[in-house]
């Protein structure tokens, strides 16, 4: 029998003090796609090097982040670089495991959107004159995004969903972080929960739709 | 002036090009003809440097394409090239296909750079395209919209390599007058083309390429229309 009754009053009261947990949540989810995407252009062009060190690196790199848990990741950033004296505070622990994932992830991603790009169109801008890095940055990247645009936001989603492992390194200004300290004081497990649950959910469809209206707006050809 | 010098190319141990020599003068209109493999489109990949030799010597302008501490990007400024498959850039409108190299590889300002572009657009009949995307255009608009990206450069040389050979049969006419009317504003090209009474037409001279080599050169009467070698004659008889 269920013999649990729901108080959702104190749940909803303390829905503005979650909502700016959600709003640190999804900063870091941001910045973890900008550093992850800036790295993930380097490592799939690592992945394609002929030069070892940068092939080694990048594979590596990429290795650990899809094969390993993402709060292995994360623990290493916090008491891994601690056991060597770099301690980093949670917040910057957190976003530098969620970045170092996305990259592993992305660097994959971007690797199969480049191969889509014919090697002729690197071929024509280069005939114009334009070396081999604008050639890149003006043709090639652009054309790479478009066709990893879908699978870039599943990753921002699945970023901001990896926010929530913060708790496990002592972040309690994030959403999980708020909704875990609420919970240690009262014992409402379930209501407080299940509201973050709701606010992560409306998160992620938020960015899904934002992105659809993004490509919507910037992919006209 | 371009002159090549007993250019030798391999791909692997196939060897493409076998001691090919040539001068094209500043003014002139070169057309090469030949089968499928004979070296004619790797040739023009040669003289802009997009694939290295492995014997001999090319000199644009006196400039060594192929010597070391060669600028190959500045070189290229001056040799504009179209390709069979005109590779427009999808991502940028006709007109910013077109702006793109001006601006970043030439630094013009953007004024300046859609000027050159409008002008050269228009000039090869896409004036009321310039907003819309490449894949909005049929393939001889695409190969135009090739043309004018080169000219926007302002080359001195062109090089064409078989640009009407992946067109729809009714497109290719409005790609060989935009040639046509380069050739008579007196632009340097070098012409490959199985379009043999187009070349006859518009040619100063004809060469024919053959399994790597260049087995007649002259006057489009001399070589198309008197031609001398077995090879020759045999081929233009097989495409006429």
């Amino acid at each position: 029998m269920l013999n649990y009754t729901f108080h959702w009053r104190p749940a909803l009261n303390a829905l503005p003090d979650m909502l700016s947990g959600a709003l640190v949540s999804l900063q870091i989810a941001v910045l973890s796609m900008v550093i992850g995407v800036m790295f993930a252009v380097f490592l799939a062009l690592g992945r394609q090097s002929s030069n070892k060190l940068f092939y080694g690196v990048s594979t590596a790199w990429v290795e650990l982040a899809r094969n390993t848990p993402a709060l292995f990741q994360v623990y290493m950033t916090y008491f891994g670089l601690g056991s060597f004296g770099i301690q980093l505070d949670s917040y910057v622990a957190l976003l530098a495991g969620i970045a170092f994932n996305n990259a592993g992830y992305l660097a994959e991603t971007f690797r199969g959107g480049l191969r889509a790009i014919p090697h002729t169109q690197t071929r024509a801008a280069r005939s114009l004159g334009m070396s081999a890095p604008q050639a890149f940055r003006l043709i090639v990247l652009p054309q790479m995004f478009r066709i990893v645009f879908y699978p870039m936001s599943n990753q921002m989603v699945w970023a901001l969903l990896m926010t929530s492992l913060g708790v496990t390194v002592g972040l309690n200004t994030d959403l999980t972080g708020v909704t875990q300290d609420l919970n240690v004081r009262t014992f409402r497990t379930f209501e407080y929960f299940a509201l973050a649950a709701v606010i992560y959910y409306l998160l992620a469809k938020f960015i899904t739709l934002s992105s659809r209206l993004f490509a919507w707006r910037l992919f006209r050809y | 002036m371009i002159e090549l010098k007993d250019v030798r190319k391999s791909f692997g141990s196939l060897e493409v090009l076998k001691g090919v020599s040539l001068t094209v003068q500043k003014g002139e209109v070169l057309s090469v003809i030949g089968g499928s493999g004979s070296g004619k489109s790797t040739m023009l990949m040669c003289i802009n440097g997009l694939e290295p030799i492995q014997g001999g010597q090319i000199l644009v302008d006196g400039t060594d394409v192929h010597a070391r501490g060669t600028d190959l990007n500045k070189l290229r400024q001056k040799i504009g090239i179209v390709f069979q498959q005109w590779n427009a850039f999808p991502h940028l409108t006709v007109l910013e296909n077109v702006m793109l190299a001006p601006r970043k590889v030439l630094g013009k300002s953007k004024r300046e750079a859609e000027e050159i572009a409008v002008r050269q657009l228009t000039h090869v009949g896409l004036g009321e395209k310039l907003k819309v995307y490449p894949s909005k255009l049929s393939g001889g608009q695409q190969q135009r919209m090739a043309i004018a990206r080169a000219l926007a450069m302002q080359p001195d040389y062109m090089l064409f390599d078989e640009v009407t050979s992946a067109l729809d049969p009714q497109l290719v006419g409005e790609v060989l007058d935009t040639l046509k009317m380069l050739s008579e504003e007196g632009m340097t090209m070098i012409l490959v083309t199985h379009e043999i009474r187009f070349a006859r037409d518009v040619s100063d001279r004809v060469a024919f390429f053959h399994k790597g080599l260049i087995h007649e050169i002259g006057t489009p009467e001399q070589v198309i229309g008197n031609p001398q070698k077995p090879e020759t004659i045999e081929f233009l008889k097989s495409v006429l």
